[in-house]
């Protein structure tokens, strides 16, 4: 990778913040501001592609940016799993970008300023999670991260997008301050250091009884992970724009709540501290339920936004599962799940926001027979579906191989029965909207014909769903790359 | 008879509640302030006593005496005592001001009106 | 000159301005004279930190030696916040001007003169090193304050001058008799005497009774439930400069004479051991972040929802005194100098919308973020830090609040703590969210963004919040060296 220069892991997280400088002082002059939105996420996967070349190499050199603590800082460093969500992140940022500017201007959306500033910023706070070096730094873009997506969904200022926006952030914030933040403190407190680092730091530190509540506190306080009972705040997020819904709420806000949980569970616990913590049982049941339940529940949604934002807590839930399962094998899992899962529901995502763009149709049971007159989102909605499923030829079958070999691996049979009766239920509900829109015949009155939404939206939808097919064959790179990081 | 020997410190008990009772349960504002004068007072009565000193004569230097009262005491009154006046002139004028604003000195009458005025301003609004 | 002769002009200066402040005609004379005396007052306070840092200053007025003499004594903790009180009037200043020109058109002679006076009351009462000194620059203040108070524009203003004037008097009444009972039993008024004299007599109820009247009479000062009742009417009403200043300073004051009795005069181990003042302490400071920031949720008047707020954050600073130890003191001291940053930029930002709006009620506040951005951006910025969100300060102090609580094994606490902060969330989001998602009322009058002369100190004071937050070496050293010198006993000295 010798193309992509390799900046300070801080320069890159920079990139999006002064993206969204630029476009909210460019408020005043829309093209301008399309012109800096459009160029923003450019640089910004560049640099996150430099960073793989000194991954591969091995050097991990902490940037310590301000002491803002004696001991402990702003500290950015680039590790595997942290590199696997940021290339995730980037890479679809440069796609969302024609689909969000294409689906704004379609719908007629007002304040795109503030909107695109907050979408920015979101990404760069994503980032910084990513390249957290300790865990301090990782609450703070955590943070960041929650209170910018807010304005993003409350953007119409409906009484129902109020709404919405109440319980995302009151769910979120309260899970990070009341949970996460004292289990922080707490770490600092008994290990004298937050470095995020193989093997975990709590090991040795706290004993059984503190590592258990510890356990618990790190894992509901990451809210963003969406662990029943504290998945609310996901289904009401979908009162957003589907650009948000996409990007934020199938990959980058989601994302970096499972990528907090494995985190914690690799590099503050360590695997093998984990597997003897009397709450792990708890979480990883929990889980498991969370999983099964949210299916169960996607399944009776007949708005398509609604069943895929229950189909994502589930799809969470395998990753924390991953994490919980304490094993090599479900870790990498999980770290390819979040790839894998990330691709294939934005595509859905983009093809739930293309439909309602062309025909104004937002439930399962309206579908029948738009296949024939949007072909081309439909087919990516089934390759998207196929990937969500875990179906060859798309990148998910991998990971949702690696995590059941991880459940066999350590005798958890139950997970490992929830793990196919889940994947059941993800043909059960995913599968339907594809079949009413190919083989039902179009509702009486309606014009027959291509009616494909703006070309802004179809080329990016189609590009992910390619992306589901490419990621079959590079999943090796992938599995190569995460277990770097997870030994 | 002991407690009789100790009859500034009750007279400084009995002005002290006098005078809080009086900030407490007046509602004249002018009774407030002069409940709270006497209040203080008080005090000043207990830093005097303490600086006594039984057969201790005023604290001036000359031949024959050899136990002199204690004249800190004093002179740390005298500025409580400046702080007490400016404290009673403040408040006069406060309640004159009152007075200017409302017509009235009196605790519950202002209250009464108050709570007219908030009523007018909430309900419009609602 | 040496840094010592140099250390009471912070006092000093503000004083002698005062005097021909009052004298001054016109608007413009009086204000540069104030902020001319302010500037100066904090580039001494500063100078006198940092020699502070390395040892306690001990400078004798008159000459008079100390104990006999008045004598400034002035170690890491009274630096600190001498520096904090000037440094806050000295940023207000220029933002004063303009919002003092709309509230208080006429005499501001006189207006800025007694600002001076309550200003030098805050620091004589933060300098000096000798305890009635204490009671005398405290009814300075106070006097100056409650006419300061009633200079507010609603007549409910005058009201709440006279009930501050009535509680607060009592409150520095006890402390009077406090310090009467500690002379009667010592001989002495000069504190670090005391703390020497103290510990032969500490069984005696005389001391205790002492303490118990210092104790009520500053928790009266410092709006500390149930004695509050004067705070919230008096932020609400006096003019918004004042409001920034008292909030950001007053109570701290208070906060800091508590201290410099309980920590200095009563060794901690008398005062929190000997007598349950731990536990007192505790109850009272948790029934205030409770009950305060309850409170705060209901206000239709933004001005005294944050009025309640402070009560509410007074809890959290004397919950950290009462955990009695250098990590819980660090805590309270450092969210002392956090929480005037904050609270200064929320009722700068509140005194802005004021300027502009003519109201403070949640109802005027309607559709303001998209007519004045800048100003409610650093309202929300500063609600932020007020939370506790990082990057601000406001986290760092919840940081150390809840290493305390953590490290006292009360684990109840870390969670009272979050909790009030998400009541904290809630109250600024009501305000947010009428200022962004709603639409102002039909007859609402046109409103526009404020001027440069508002915005930019409410701005400077968002960013210090922010730096504050990242860049600790300041704040947390000092308060770290603050902790331990009060922890230490006699001012500034090692055992």
């Amino acid at each position: 990778m010798s193309l992509a220069p390799a900046l300070n892991p801080f320069t890159v997280v920079l990139i999006p913040f002064i993206g969204a400088l630029a476009i909210a002082l460019a408020a005043r002059s829309p093209r301008l501001r399309d012109a800096f939105c459009w160029l923003a996420p450019i640089p910004f996967f560049i640099g996150v592609l430099g960073q793989i070349g000194p991954v591969l190499e091995g050097r991990f050199a902490p940037q310590t940016l301000v002491e803002i603590l004696p001991g402990l800082g702003i500290t950015f460093s680039v590790q595997p799993l942290g590199l696997t969500f940021a290339i995730l992140a980037s890479t679809l940022w440069v796609l969302a970008t024609p689909y969000a500017i294409g689906y704004m201007r379609g719908e007629g959306y007002g304040n795109l300023a503030r909107f695109f500033a907050c979408y920015a910023i979101a990404l760069g706070a994503a980032a910084g999670i990513a390249f957290a070096d300790n865990l301090l730094t990782l609450y703070i873009f955590y943070e960041i991260l929650s209170v910018s997506t807010y304005p993003l969904v409350a953007h119409t200022g409906t009484d129902k997008a109020r709404q919405g926006g109440r319980t995302y952030i009151a769910l979120l914030l309260v899970t990070s301050v009341c949970f996460m933040l004292p289990a922080i403190i707490w770490t600092w407190h008994a290990a004298g250091t937050l470095d995020l680092r193989p093997g975990g730091i709590l090991g040795d530190a706290v004993g059984p009884g503190t590592g258990a509540v510890l356990l618990l506190l790190f894992m509901f306080g990451t809210g963003k992970a969406a662990l029943m009972p504290f998945h609310r705040w996901l289904p009401a997020a979908m009162v957003a724009p589907t650009p948000v819904s996409a990007l934020l709420h199938a990959v980058a806000v989601v994302k970096a709540g499972v990528f907090v949980a494995l985190t914690v569970a690799l590099y503050v616990f360590g695997l093998d501290y984990l597997a003897e913590l009397a709450t792990r049982d708890f979480v990883l049941y929990v889980a498991t339920f969370t999983m099964l339940a949210a299916s169960l529940v996607a399944l009776h949604r007949d708005n398509l936004k609604s069943r895929l934002a229950y189909s994502t807590v589930s799809q969470l839930s395998y990753i924390v599962v991953g994490a919980m399962l304490a094993s090599q094998w479900s870790a990498i899992g999980g770290g390819m799940h979040m790839l894998m899962h990330g691709f294939g529901k934005i595509t859905l995502f983009f093809c739930a926001g293309a439909i309602f763009l062309a025909t104004h149709k937002s439930n399962v049971s309206d579908l029948d027979g738009v296949g024939r007159r949007m072909p081309f989102t439909m087919l990516a909605f089934f390759i998207g579906a196929l990937c969500v499923i875990g179906l060859p030829p798309t990148g998910g079958v991998w990971s949702k191989m690696h995590l059941i070999m991880g459940a066999l691996d350590t005798g958890e049979s139950l997970v490992v029965v929830a793990f196919v009766l889940s994947t059941l239920l993800n043909i059960g509900y995913l599968l339907p909207p594809v079949m009413r829109a190919f083989l039902r015949p179009l509702p009486e009155g309606e014009p027959s014909g291509m009616q494909e939404a703006p070309m802004l939206c179809v080329v990016p939808l189609c590009l992910t769903a390619i992306g589901t097919l490419v990621l079959f064959f590079l999943a090796g790179h992938a599995y190569g790359l995460l277990s770097l990081g997870i030994n | 008879m002991e407690w009789l020997g100790h009859f500034n410190y009750w007279i400084v008990v009995v002005l002290m509640m006098i005078g809080f009772y009086g900030v407490i349960a007046r509602g004249n504002m002018v009774k407030k302030i002069l409940a709270l004068n006497v209040f203080q007072t008080s005090v000043f009565i207990l830093f005097i006593s303490a600086g006594k000193i039984i057969g201790g004569s005023t604290p001036i230097l000359r031949e024959g005496v050899s136990a002199y009262s204690n004249p800190l005491p004093h002179v740390l009154i005298l500025t409580a005592i400046v702080v007490g006046v400016a404290t009673v002139a403040v408040g006069l004028a406060l309640a004159i001001r009152i007075r200017e604003a409302y017509g009235s000195i009196e605790d519950d009458r202002i209250a009464a009106q108050e709570a007219d005025e908030e009523n007018r301003q909430s309900e419009p609004s609602r | 000159m040496t840094v010592v002769e140099l250390s009471p002009f912070s006092m000093l200066v503000p004083l002698i301005a005062s005097a021909v402040c009052a004298l001054l005609p016109g608007r413009l004379w009086p204000w540069l004279l104030t902020f001319a005396a302010a500037a100066a007052s904090a580039v001494i306070a500063a100078i006198t930190l940092a020699a502070a840092m390395d040892g306690p200053l001990s400078y004798a007025f008159g000459n008079w030696e100390p104990p006999i003499g008045i004598e400034y004594r002035i170690d890491a903790a009274n630096a600190f916040v001498a520096l904090l009180v000037s440094a806050v009037a000295a940023v207000i200043l220029p933002w004063a001007k303009t919002s003092v020109d709309q509230e208080v058109p006429e005499r501001q002679g006189p207006f800025y003169a007694l600002f001076l006076l309550a200003f030098a009351g805050l620091m004589g009462i933060t300098l000096t090193g000798d305890a009635f000194n204490v009671f005398v620059f405290l009814e300075i203040s106070s006097l100056a304050t409650y006419a300061l108070i009633a200079h507010g524009q609603d007549r409910r203003a005058l009201l709440a001058a006279f009930r501050y004037l009535i509680m607060g008097t009592v409150g520095a009444t006890f402390l009077l008799i406090g310090i009467g009972f500690l002379y009667m039993m010592t001989g002495t008024l000069n504190m670090v005497d005391l703390a020497q004299r103290l510990p032969e007599l500490r069984d005696t109820a005389t001391v205790e009774v002492a303490l118990a009247f210092i104790v009520v009479g500053m928790g009266l000062k410092l709006a500390l439930l149930p004695l509050h009742l004067w705070l919230p009417n008096a932020y609400t009403y006096a003019p918004s400069f004042i409001s920034v200043f008292l909030a950001a300073t007053a109570t701290k004051v208070a906060l800091y004479v508590l201290l410099r009795f309980t920590f200095t005069v009563f060794a901690p181990d008398y005062s929190f051991v000997a007598l349950p003042l731990a536990v007192v302490l505790m109850a009272l400071a948790i029934a205030g972040m409770v009950v305060g920031s309850w409170v705060a949720i209901y206000q239709a008047n933004i001005k005294r929802m944050l009025a309640y707020s402070s009560v509410a954050q007074v809890g959290y600073m004397v919950l950290g005194v009462s955990l009695v130890s250098v990590t819980g003191l660090t805590a309270a001291l450092l969210h002392m100098f956090n929480h005037a940053l904050m609270k200064a930029a929320l009722f700068m930002a509140l005194g802005t919308i004021a300027y502009q709006v003519g109201s403070v009620r949640i109802e005027a506040f309607r559709g303001l973020g998209k007519r004045m951005p800048w100003t409610l951006t650093a309202f929300a910025l500063a609600g932020v830090s007020l939370i506790g969100l990082p990057p601000t300060a406001g986290f760092i102090s919840k940081w150390y609040l809840i290493s305390a609580a953590v490290e006292s094994g009360h684990a109840w606490l870390v969670a009272l703590i979050v909790i009030t902060s998400m009541m904290a969330l809630i109250y600024i989001w009501r305000v947010l969210e009428a200022a962004w998602f709603r639409q102002p009322a039909e007859d609402a009058p046109a409103v526009t963004e404020a001027p440069l002369r508002l915005l930019i100190p409410v701005w400077v004071l968002v960013a210090a919040n922010f730096y504050f937050g990242i860049d600790t070496r300041l704040n947390v050293g000092a308060a770290t060296a603050a902790a331990e010198a009060l922890m230490g006993g006699i001012p500034g000295g090692a055992p």
